[in-house]
């Protein structure tokens, strides 16, 4: 016997795909309005408050001067070299802070696990002390208690006479190229590629032969060596600027700002302390039976550390600290506090209250943030498919 | 050799290695195991001694801790005169000071809140919780803002401290916990627009750093609205916290919904159960549960940036103090300042962490997969 369809179905509120439709239309429609609404409110603020919109703003005159600029720029220079400018600063302090974060989270993380009862505690201290503190507490504290309580540059701090600590930085002995230097960076980079190349070589070589080459001393030999020998033949064409003190103030040698410093410091001691536990908790991860099992095949000690222990504790550790090093860039945006000319002081904040043009602006800053972000998940979605544990 | 068998009388008891207990045999076996760390010991213990003895002298014993005047300051030590003489201001910000009653038991309801809330033997949890979520908030709001009920009407320009950094930390609290579970379950909606709208909202608030989020809060916001809407700055700051951490709340409990067997929803559905009803009394109250210390977690993060709001110009703990050292009878005692804004935010996260970690303990009893 046939029924009609309708009734087997019962009443049409009540099919699951009719429902989803509903939902999502309401929600596309809510928002459709949401967005209708803002842009109107919007055109009309704008309007009432003579602001034009467009981008047209970033190709005029920005009539201000940046402390630390890593490319030309003057006040005649534009508000997209502002841009830049500040673009630059967030990527060279962040660079910094990823580095030295990376290097004292491991030796903390490390540290934790050591035997030595005092070294462990001292490690956890530090973890405890230094990440239940807010960073920007700490940058204002590294700057204003700190780096500002300094001596003037006439009593300056200094190490060998040829590096100096005051109130307005570090003043560093900078050095100069002389023609022909360019020789040496390229010398490195093929030392770079040959060791890349020697790796993948010597690893096909393993595999076909089982014959290993001892490729941690050729590489550095290459890593090494061959820079060293190329700025030796040509002559050796560097020169150094020491800083003098003349008069109230250094002359010559590279001045690192305090601002850079303080920021820098908060940002490598804070991050190291949530590096530390990422890395603490990946060697824990390893199972014990592993390093048991490569004892019991009588591999050496730095055998198991380098081919059981750190391969597998770097798959657990790899992506949390990749999401930690975008903490830090993002974190970085907080050098605004101590007027560190980084992307969102310069950009958001400067050239912002100078233009008015708010919407263009902070849409500019975030989207940069957006890509770094996208661009670094990305390469970390391929590194997890590659580490991934291939199961039967 | 002795033949063991010809041994017929005790043998006398000697007293065990001295090496192996007591205190000696404790450095030995822990700091003194091998010379190389025996070596270590000696230089850490040099590096306590270098850094820490200095620190102590100055933050305690040549320290000046009474008086109400820079005349108290002996300059030797830290000075904490320096906090004492503000800590009103500290604590309450520009709060009018016959009014400060109102903040005084806005702080009492919420320490009872959250100690009813964290003692396990206290009864009605669910219903206390849910009076911290709803009626608190309420309850909080009237009294802190005023004009209502016969109670003079409190600005939140004049919020500040201690009281503007608790504010912000449990408005965003209790603001994100919700979107951010609603955001969860609707990334792991089976309609493609809800989930797609649920993760670029999610993706795009984990992406940008909160600072940008707080300047698009105080520049943008205002351009959203009608011009003849007052939009108080306080207001603004809270939106921009709210959406922003529930961004990261729905990734710690799409992380608890993804350790829910799917076995779980299935008999739920089996059981002729809507959709609501099975997240709501099947699977958000083991997913919440599991990840309870994610979302603590997530709380200190919360808490630790609320002091990004001085960025924008809002008087919270950090910025009352930073105001403080502006002020020029008392220059130069930012050391002290910053250090005790250090302390209090330390104490306040510190614990939370370890009661996470204290929680994370209790509640590993059901799930073991």
């Amino acid at each position: 016997m046939l029924r009609s369809s309708s009734r087997e179905r019962g009443p049409l509120w009540r099919d699951p795909t009719f429902r989803a439709l509903l939902v999502q239309g309401i929600l596309l429609l809510a928002l459709g309005a949401f967005i209708a609404l803002v842009v109107s409110n919007t055109m009309a603020n704008l309007e009432e408050r003579g602001i034009t919109t467009g981008f047209g703003f970033l190709q005029e005159r920005a009539g201000f001067s940046i402390p630390q600029t890593l490319i030309e720029y003057s006040g005649d220079s534009t508000y997209a070299r502002t841009f830049v400018v500040g673009l630059l600063n967030t990527l060279l302090v962040s660079a910094m802070g990823i580095v030295a974060a990376t290097l004292i989270g491991f030796a903390v993380g490390i540290a934790r696990l050591s035997p030595n009862w005092l070294l462990a505690r001292l490690a956890t201290a530090y973890v405890e002390i230094f990440r239940n503190i807010p960073l920007l507490v700490q940058i204002l504290f590294w700057y204003f208690a700190v780096l500002q309580a300094l001596p003037s540059p006439r009593d300056s701090h200094s190490l060998f006479d040829v590096i100096y600590l005051n109130v307005r930085g570090v003043v560093l002995p900078d050095p100069q190229a002389l023609p022909g230097f360019s020789a040496t960076p390229l010398a490195l980079l093929a030392a770079v590629i040959a060791t890349w190349w020697l790796v993948r070589f010597a690893k096909r070589r393993q595999a076909r032969t089982g014959h290993t080459l001892p490729v941690f001393k050729l590489s550095a030999l290459l890593l090494i060596g061959l820079p060293l020998a190329t700025f030796v033949v040509t002559g050796m064409p560097l020169t150094w600027s020491i800083p003098t003190l003349t008069g109230f103030n250094f002359q010559g040698g590279l001045t690192v700002l305090p601002e850079l410093m303080a920021l820098w410091l908060a940002l490598s001691i804070y991050t190291a302390s949530f590096i530390a536990e990422i890395v603490r908790s990946g060697i824990q991860s390893v199972p014990q039976g592993q390093v048991e099992a490569a004892k019991a095949l009588s591999l050496p000690g730095g055998i198991i550390l380098r081919k059981v222990v750190i391969p597998q504790a770097m798959r657990v550790i790899v992506p949390q600290l990749t999401s930690q090093h975008l903490n830090l860039i993002k974190n970085s945006s907080l050098a605004t506090a101590i007027g560190y000319p980084d992307l969102v002081a310069v950009f958001s904040g400067t050239a912002l209250n100078q233009t008015g043009q708010a919407i263009e602006i902070v849409a500019m800053t975030m989207a940069v943030y957006l890509l770094i972000n996208l661009v670094v998940s990305l390469l970390m979605n391929l590194y997890n498919a590659r580490t991934l544990l291939k199961e039967r | 050799m002795v033949d063991p068998k010809s041994v017929t009388e005790m043998v006398a008891q000697r007293r065990p290695p001295d090496l192996r207990r007591g205190a000696l045999g404790w450095l030995h076996a822990n700091l003194f195991n091998t010379p190389l760390n025996g070596a270590v010991t000696v230089v850490t213990v040099a590096l306590l001694a270098v850094l820490l003895w200095p620190a102590l002298q100055w933050a305690v014993l040549q320290a000046d801790w009474v008086g109400d005047t820079r005349a108290a300051c002996s300059g030797e030590g830290a000075c904490w005169v320096f906090i004492s003489a503000r800590f009103e201001s500290i604590v309450y910000g520009f709060y009018p000071e016959t009014q400060r009653w109102r903040v005084n038991l806005v702080f009492v309801l919420l320490a009872l809140l959250i100690a009813w809330l964290i003692m396990p033997r206290l009864p009605a949890k669910r219903w206390v919780g849910l009076f911290a979520l709803v009626g608190f908030p309420v309850l909080a709001f009237f009294l802190l803002v005023g004009g209502s009920f016969g109670l003079e009407h409190v600005p939140t320009r004049r919020w500040g401290g201690v009281m503007l950094t608790l504010t912000i930390a449990v408005v965003g609290i209790v603001g994100s916990l919700p979107i951010g579970v609603v955001l969860a379950l609707g990334r792991r909606s089976q309609m493609p627009l809800v989930r797609g709208f649920c993760v670029v909202f999610i993706e795009f608030w984990r992406g940008v750093p909160l600072i940008t989020v707080l300047f698009m809060a105080s520049v943008m916001l205002p351009l959203f609205v009608p011009t003849q809407v007052e939009f108080d700055k306080l207001l603004r700051a809270l939106v921009g916290i709210m959406f922003f951490w529930s961004a990261y709340m729905a990734e710690v409990v799409r992380g608890g919904l993804q350790a829910i067997p799917s076995g779980q929803e299935e008999a739920a559905k089996a059981m002729g159960m809507g959709y609501w009803q099975r997240m709501g009394l099947i699977v958000l109250p083991q997913a919440l549960k599991l990840v309870i210390p994610g979302i603590v977690n997530t709380f200190i993060a919360l808490f630790k940036d609320t002091s990004l709001v001085l960025i924008i110009g809002l008087f919270d703990l950090l910025a009352i103090i930073r105001a403080g050292l502006t002020d020029s009878e008392w220059l130069g005692f930012a050391t002290e300042g910053y250090v005790f804004a250090a302390l209090v935010f330390w104490v306040f996260c510190f614990s939370m962490s370890r009661y996470s970690q204290h929680l994370e303990r209790r509640l590993h009893t059901g799930h073991r997969h």
